[in-house]
């Protein structure tokens, strides 16, 4: 298992379509990838759990990556976050 | 004559004839099937063409509106594509065997409420969203199509809400306004609206009733109101109203995102003057390039009790993020004169203008001066900070100012405030600050000359009494040569020199303030691109 802390710098948190882009980047995957806020968790493959968990921006979110593409998820998830959120 | 009241989500004037517009009917059956696997491949069948609608609906957009706002329909596809959205339809068709209308409308339902009860705006507006998917297969399902009817002539439409497919499926040329029930300022079809330059009111008591069709109507942007059968005075007033917005919009198009240079490349600041928190719109929609008189004094009018340091914070906090970065001049108190506030308890004076007002008051009320100076720094923090001090007249009061001034900056490192960095300037409003500005300069970052009051003062004619107004001459020779000595010590001594009274905004002397090497000019954000048209041809 992989894991990454994320604080979101994107004004307007994770809105409908960094989500989606989200969703999809994770999709590309056979690992599990999960978000969690601390008081939600969302499987990062689906859009509207996503976004309603309601992260807005200087959140910090915890990605974990489980499964056997799981390090070059995990690298590929960081960079997704930094570029777009 | 009718008239009714909305938000108005663009300031903007328009005539024409009403379209009353209402959604097809979109009854949804519950019904029972047997073969699942035929209504799962008939919801396939539907989503494959939905996803290929919003393909199309997306490049409408990016042609109409720009790539930014086009990007509804993208989320859009991706929310279609969602596979919670999917697999919740595709269990209620096996599992309860239903209809995939049925199960498409259940979901799109219970998705929508999930994201109505979320604390945030922006999730509670992703709700209308998700209607407009599901409506778009449900729709496909049952053979109706989502397309407006055809308008043969520029209408406003009346509807009760437009979802933002419905909004960019209008054909553009024909719209000339758009006044809806319901809707709200942040929802997709009003920043669709906002890009697309059309007056548009939301939340509207207006009754969808076909007897409004094609009757004369006005939206009025600017007062959020619509005349229905407008009478003649009315129609008048707003055929005026109407062709000073074009030419404003006009001047819009053809300034916003200029630059402000001179014919000899020389770049002038082209900055704002305002009194409150709520004028930052009117500067940002102007394309003006910063803020260079925020007056102070609007924190301490209009309340009972000097406002505190938190108050104080809050608001140029706002003002400084929401000008992300560009310059934001706030000048510190300036009362007595002719603004008087109660609690300040100033006594009754027989020559209120020459008397105790403005920085006079600040170095005597030292308590009240740092408030204010905290707050500011604590402030600075968040954007580009100018502090500028009224009424100065010698360098003694500016030394007194800067030496309170590092007492509150070591209060600030004690606490662990964090302050950025800020330019001090002072106003040049006195002869006698003007006639010593050379020895004045070395001590700050720049000078903003008041014209208002260094008129008075150089003149000695009071503005306030009209009697006089065949004796003042706003061009004066003596109020001419103080500005351009006070830009030449400026300069002379590496600080920047700007005017931000009413002279600023006077075509009439533009070309000469550039010409005595004027760096920036600040006026009120109404005339930013009528003067930034003119520097550009000085």
């Amino acid at each position: 298992m992989k894991s990454f802390t994320y604080t979101i710098q994107d004004e307007l948190g994770i809105h409908a379509r960094p989500a989606g882009m989200l969703a999809k980047a994770a999709a590309a995957y056979k690992s599990v990838v999960t978000i969690d806020n601390g008081t939600k968790k969302a499987d990062a493959k689906r859009l509207m759990a996503i976004m309603s968990m309601g992260v807005k921006k200087g959140h910090t979110v915890t990605v974990t990556v489980e499964g056997e593409d799981e390090d070059t998820a995990a690298a590929a998830m960081e960079e997704f976050f930094k570029t777009n959120l | 004559m009718i008239v009714r009241e909305g938000k108005s989500v663009f300031k903007g004037v328009a005539i024409g004839s009403i379209f009353v517009y209402r959604k097809a009917e979109k009854a949804v059956n519950k019904v029972e099937i047997e073969d699942t696997a035929a209504e799962l491949a008939r919801f396939q069948a539907a989503k494959a063409k939905g996803l290929e609608q919003l393909k199309g609906l997306y490049e409408k957009a990016r042609v109409d509106v720009g790539e930014e706002e086009a990007m509804i329909f993208d989320v859009h596809q991706m929310l279609m594509e969602d596979l919670d959205y999917n697999e919740s339809i595709t269990g209620i068709i096996e599992g309860e065997k239903m209809n995939a209308e049925y199960a498409v409308f259940m979901t799109g339902e219970q998705m929508a409420a999930m994201f109505l009860s979320m604390d945030d705006d922006y999730m509670r507006g992703r709700a209308a969203d998700i209607h407009d998917i599901s409506d778009r297969l449900i729709s496909i399902l049952n053979g109706t199509q989502v397309s407006p009817e055809a308008m043969p002539e520029p209408v406003i439409i009346v509807a009760e809400d437009l979802a933002p497919s419905e909004t960019v499926q209008f054909d553009k040329s024909k719209l000339l306004a758009i006044v809806t029930q319901k809707g709200s300022a942040n929802s997709h079809t009003a920043i669709l609206a906002r890009t697309m330059n059309i007056p548009s009111l939301v939340t509207t008591d207006i009754e969808i009733d076909q007897e409004y069709h094609g009757r004369q109507a006005v939206v009025d942007g600017f007062a959020g109101l619509i005349y229905i059968d407008p009478d003649e005075e009315t129609m008048a007033k707003m055929v005026e109203k109407k062709r000073k917005a074009d030419e404003q919009r006009a001047l819009l198009q053809e300034m916003k995102g200029k630059e402000t240079v001179t014919q000899s490349g020389k770049h002038i600041h082209l900055y704002s003057n305002i009194g409150g928190v709520g004028d930052v719109d009117a500067v940002l929609e102007n394309d003006s390039e910063g803020i260079g008189l925020f007056r102070s004094e609007f924190l301490y009018l209009g309340c009972d009790d000097y406002p505190s340091e938190e108050v104080q914070f809050e608001a140029y906090k706002t003002v400084l993020s929401r000008m992300n970065g560009k310059k934001v001049i706030i000048r510190t108190l300036d009362i007595g004169a002719d603004k008087q506030i109660d609690y300040f308890d100033l006594p009754k004076e027989e020559n209120p203008a020459l008397g105790y007002r403005a920085i006079r008051i600040c170095l005597t009320r030292e308590d009240v001066f740092k408030t204010q100076l905290r707050a500011l720094f604590r402030a600075s923090a968040f954007g580009n900070l100018g502090i500028m001090f009224p009424m100065i007249i010698s360098v003694k009061e500016i030394e007194k100012i800067k030496k309170i001034v590092e007492e509150v900056k070591l209060e600030l490192a004690r606490e662990d405030q964090a302050v950025g960095d800020v330019e001090l300037g002072i106003m040049i409003e006195t002869p006698a600050a003007a006639v010593t500005s050379d020895l004045l300069a070395p001590h700050v970052d720049f000078f903003s000359i008041g014209t208002n009051d260094l008129s008075q003062y150089t003149l000695a004619i009071d503005r306030q009494n009209q009697s006089l107004d065949d004796f003042f001459d706003p061009h004066h020779e003596a109020i001419l040569r103080l500005i351009q000595m006070t830009i030449e010590n400026a300069h002379k001594y590496g600080a920047w020199c700007g005017i931000c009274g009413e002279l600023g905004a006077d075509e009439e002397l533009t070309a000469k303030f550039v010409q005595m090497g004027i760096d920036e000019l600040s006026v009120s954000p109404g005339y930013t691109l009528d003067l930034r048209k003119r520097i550009r041809e000085c």
